[in-house]
């Protein structure tokens, strides 16, 4: 059984204008000790759902609609209370920018410890030894010395492991992590990018890692959720994403990244922009930008259907309009240049 | 002519249809409590520049008071007189239209004052931002330091010190005059503070640069390029001032120090009542007091209302 | 440390050297002090020796070192008004002022920051409405206009509570106290309330702006995400991180309490300084006037001081030499 369940997730942010939907429908599922890498523009939805799933949607944001089950326990309904025990202890989250992730006036020694002593049964100095014990594994040195020591004592990348450290603190089976390195100098994003890669398999966490940097989900996750506009647009395996990518979409994103070591004459680029939430289009969301666009797109909304390894919601790979997998990928490969044209002539 | 006005018209419904589309007029709408401030607001500004229209008596012609009629209670309490519907003071006066004349010296001294502190603020933020250095720092300093004090002790001090500088026969002459430059000197500091701030963003902008380089003057660079850019914080800063400015005017009369007690404002109105209130005649200072915390309370919630509306961080 | 100390002290110097040279040039340049000090009957030339022995006729640079130096050895001159010593005069009203001011920031603290606690967590719960509004009622009401409204209602009305004076005081010798007699406690209640209802209001909308501002913070939804108990995060990291604009805040707010009691010491007939300076601008006496202005500027000065040595007790990235044990990258 999938450690964590997100079935017809719906989150809704109502403002005076009307009901936005941020997340809109969405499933997928994660296994134990899995990294799912959710990837898509800002704006996407992808922060959102991670939000959700840790019960910390901004108000006046909720969830309107879907389940979510961790380790076969319902947690989208659950009170306040009883989410909170959860949080920290059965899901850990990591935030973008690790220089306000912190609170300033305490030492990170203490903020160590008050994490582990809300979660478990640790008297205040087995909770110092712990948080030093963390420390030392998340790479900082000097950890007895440097655990009295306050945020702004550390650099950016010594305070993102120690975030990480808050994070895994009282083992949670999850961590979402959003952004974790978008904040940080490249050099240091590979560190700690590995850093999290390693500690997770060796305690066995889950990680949701919502980014929109395509190399990271390439070096880290097992597979990966592409969202678009609230939606999800493809999910599956990491190489089959990356390598043959089905929903137009992720081609587009795809062949927007610049690979190293191939000869590539201009990076290709989707022509258009996400929609805001406000004007979501009838029908599949990319249908305006989309290069294969025809007559049904504007009008359905398709569903995720199996395709390969992966899923895609595309009408292309839909057998009943007589177009198949084969053919869809012939037409992607040769209309890749003429929609190019189109767009700009357009 | 006609194919000017045109799109100028355009220009003008356009801009006011923005305006009932967009946030402001939308946050107003929605607040019950802000429109009815600004009813009464209205209903004060109406009074003050038509009071002696609308006013039963006159209680600055002396010649039309009778002693008799002094201390007469309100008109619904026994003893009233229905012509004197909140009753009269000590010397007669119709308490009504006291308080009706009493607001229009109120408004009048706390438009004076803001006026002038904005106008001193205004151009010492701009001097201060523009030219920057050892200006820059001297009037910082000052406006620091001013700060640090109470504006009601600034005013006070002020006050004390002008009366001193005049003769005395002419001290109840200039009463306006003094309050007007205690009031408006001593709140002059926020004004000078932000207008410094957006001067040095302005400044440093290609416009500006641009603006120096082709030889423009620098007064008419701060003028007519940089002024512009800062007045919208200015005119907010100044409706919360108008309530401030008001409630030092009526401090400083209550405290003995403002208007005098033959054309009272209604902090002088006050302190007048201020004397009857053992004896039973609570009327003089009550209602005045009442007339007085409504203006105030009715213009610090739109200046509340305004700077949320156009801050919505705070929201 | 001791730098940003000794920066502060410098600074300090020259706010009082400023306010010096104010009360300086209002002492020597408004009116004629010789003219206020003698009678009609005063001779011209004893007028001239009298002017000679002040040290009026000195070049002014001169006058000015000699007013500062009297000054700083507690000698303020002589009232104009009452011919006695100002210093005199202060040392004599400078308690009640003070216990006054004294009760009334506690007030404006012990209820101001709960308050503000209580309405930025629940921002939209009925009782934070309703304590904003009437924080605004409190905050439009003029000062003297609550002090008369409460004599009306408690002294007049109800006849509970007396309407002027300090009560039972007991001389200590050095320091004629009120808080010694129940009489002089209830002397207090009405003037305190009065005096610290505009900093109570004020500190409860900072404290609550604060908390709103704090609430939205990354290490606040990082200390959720980390499941943390709602008292953990609003008691500890949040209230504490909302500290160091309060103390600010409150701190100018209590300098500035001692000078709003000018107004509530003129409507309670409250024997304090400010009732000494206010009759000192009804009459130009501007020996205390001046004095008055020196006094006010250095509780200020000294009230700074301590708010910054409270920064340091807040704040840890004040407090530790930063320049150590971490490369930045």
């Amino acid at each position: 059984m999938a450690l964590l369940e997100v079935n017809n997730l719906v989150v809704e942010f109502p403002t005076r204008k009307g009901t936005l939907t941020a997340v809109d429908d969405i499933s997928l599922h994660i296994d134990q000790g899995e990294v799912l890498g959710v990837v898509g523009e800002s704006g996407a939805g992808k922060s959102m759902t991670g939000a959700a799933i840790i019960g910390l949607l901004e108000p006046p944001g909720r969830v309107a609609g879907g389940q979510i089950t961790l380790d076969g326990q319902r947690i989208d309904n659950l009170p306040y209370e009883q989410m909170r025990r959860i949080r920290g202890k059965k899901i850990g989250a990591i935030f973008q920018d690790p220089l306000t992730s912190l609170n300033p006036l305490y030492s990170i020694g203490r903020q160590l410890t008050e994490t582990i002593e809300t979660h478990t049964d640790m008297t205040p100095t087995q909770a110092r030894e712990r948080a030093i014990e963390l420390l030392t594994e998340v790479g900082i040195p000097a950890p007895a010395r440097r655990v009295d020591q306050y945020p702004h004592q550390f650099s950016g990348g010594m305070r993102q492991r120690v975030v990480i450290a808050l994070a895994l603190c009282v083992n949670p089976r999850l961590i979402i992590a959003d952004e974790p390195t978008t904040a940080l100098d490249v050099s240091i994003q590979a560190q700690i990018i590995a850093l999290l890669k390693k500690l997770c398999r060796e305690h066995g966490t889950a990680v949701m890692l919502v980014t929109h940097d395509m190399g990271v989900i390439a070096e880290t996750a097992d597979r990966v959720a592409v969202m678009y506009a609230g939606r999800i647009a493809e999910i599956g395996p990491v190489r089959e994403v990356i390598k043959n990518a089905k929903h137009p979409y992720t081609h587009g994103l795809m062949g927007s990244i610049p690979a190293i070591g191939h000869e590539s004459e201009r990076l290709e680029q989707i022509p258009g922009a996400m929609p805001r939430l406000t004007d979501i289009p009838r029908g599949c969301a990319f249908n305006p930008r989309c290069p294969h666009e025809f007559g049904k797109c504007g009008e359905l909304r398709p569903d995720l259907l199996p395709v390969e390894d992966s899923q895609v919601s595309c009408w292309l790979y839909d057998g009943q309009d007589g177009r198949n997998i084969d053919a869809s990928k012939k037409l992607v490969a040769e209309t890749k240049a003429d929609a190019r044209l189109e767009a700009t002539n357009g | 002519m006609a194919d000017t006005s045109a799109p100028r018209t355009a220009v003008v419904v356009d801009s006011l249809r923005r305006f009932f589309d967009g946030d402001i007029w939308f946050s107003f709408k929605r607040s019950p409590v802000t429109i009815i401030a600004a009813v009464v607001t209205f209903i004060y500004f109406f009074l003050g520049l038509f009071g002696p229209l609308v006013a039963p008596h006159n209680p600055f012609d002396l010649a039309s008071l009778d002693i008799l009629d002094a201390f007469t209670p309100p008109a619904w309490v026994e003893d009233g007189n229905p012509a004197y519907l909140l009753g009269t003071d000590d010397q007669g006066r119709d308490l009504l239209s006291a308080i009706i004349y009493g607001s229009r010296v109120s408004l009048f001294i706390g438009f004076a004052s803001v006026i002038l502190a904005l106008v001193v603020g205004v151009a010492l933020g701009l001097i201060s931002g523009f030219v920057g250095g050892a200006v820059d720092a001297f009037i910082m300093r000052v406006a620091e330091i001013q700060l640090s004090f109470p504006a009601i002790l600034i005013a006070l001090l002020i006050n004390g010190v002008l009366r001193g500088a005049l003769d005395v026969d002419k001290q109840a002459d200039l009463a306006y005059t003094v309050l007007i430059l205690s009031i408006g000197l001593s709140n002059w500091v926020h004004y000078a503070r932000t207008v410094r701030g957006s001067t040095m963003v302005e400044r440093n902008k290609e416009y500006v640069q641009a603006a120096h380089v082709i030889g423009i003057h620098p007064v008419l660079i701060m003028l007519r390029h940089i002024l512009p850019n800062v007045v919208g914080p200015v005119l907010v800063i100044g409706t919360i001032q108008l309530a401030v400015a008001i409630i030092t005017e009526a401090t400083l009369s209550f405290l003995g120090v403002g208007v005098p007690s033959t054309e009272p404002s209604l902090g002088t109105l006050i302190r007048i009542g201020n004397d009857f209130l053992f004896s039973g005649e609570w009327w003089i200072t009550i209602f005045p007091g009442v007339a007085l915390a409504l203006l105030v309370l009715a213009v610090n919630l739109l200046g509340d209302w305004l700077r949320d509306a156009l801050n919505p961080k705070l929201r | 440390m001791a730098a940003f100390i000794i920066r502060r002290l410098v600074q300090s110097l020259f706010v009082m050297f400023f306010v010096a040279l104010v009360a300086f040039s209002m002492f020597r340049f408004v009116g004629d002090p010789v003219h206020q000090m003698v009678g009609i009957e005063t001779s011209l030339e004893e007028r001239e020796a009298l002017r000679e022995r002040l040290g009026l006729k000195d070049p002014v640079i001169v006058q000015f070192g000699n007013y500062i130096f009297k000054v700083a050895t507690g000698d303020f001159g002589v009232s104009y008004q009452h011919k006695r010593p100002v210093s005199d005069m202060i040392a004599e009203r400078l308690p009640a002022t003070l216990e006054l001011a004294l009760i009334s920031a506690v007030l404006s603290l012990v209820i101001g920051i709960p308050m503000g606690v209580y309405t930025g967590l629940n921002r939209d719960g009925f009782l934070s409405k309703l304590f904003l509004t009437v924080s605004l009622v409190g905050i439009s009401l003029p000062t003297f206009l609550i002090g008369i409204l409460l004599i009306f209602f408690f002294s007049v009305q109800l006849n509970i509570l007396p309407s002027f004076g300090r009560g039972g005081v007991v001389d200590l010798g050095w320091w004629r106290t009120g808080f010694l007699t129940i009489d002089g406690w209830r002397a207090l209640i009405m003037p305190s309330i009065t005096l610290g209802l505009f900093q109570l209001t004020l500190i409860m909308r900072l404290v609550r702006a604060e908390m709103l501002e704090v609430l939205r913070t990354d290490y606040i939804k990082f200390a959720r995400a980390r499941g943390l108990t709602n008292r953990a995060v609003h008691f500890g990291h949040a209230l504490k991180n909302t500290l160091v604009p309060v103390i600010t805040i409150t701190g100018l707010q209590l300098g500035s309490i001692i000078a709003f009691a000018i107004i509530t010491e003129t409507v309670f007939q409250w024997p304090g300084m400010g009732q000494m300076f206010l009759q000192a601008v009804q009459n130009v006496d501007i020996p205390i006037m001046a004095a008055y202005l020196m006094l006010i500027a250095f509780f200020f000065v000294v009230i700074n001081l301590i708010v910054d040595l409270l920064y340091y007790v807040v704040d840890p990235r004040l407090r530790i030499d930063t320049g150590k044990g971490n490369g930045h990258g």
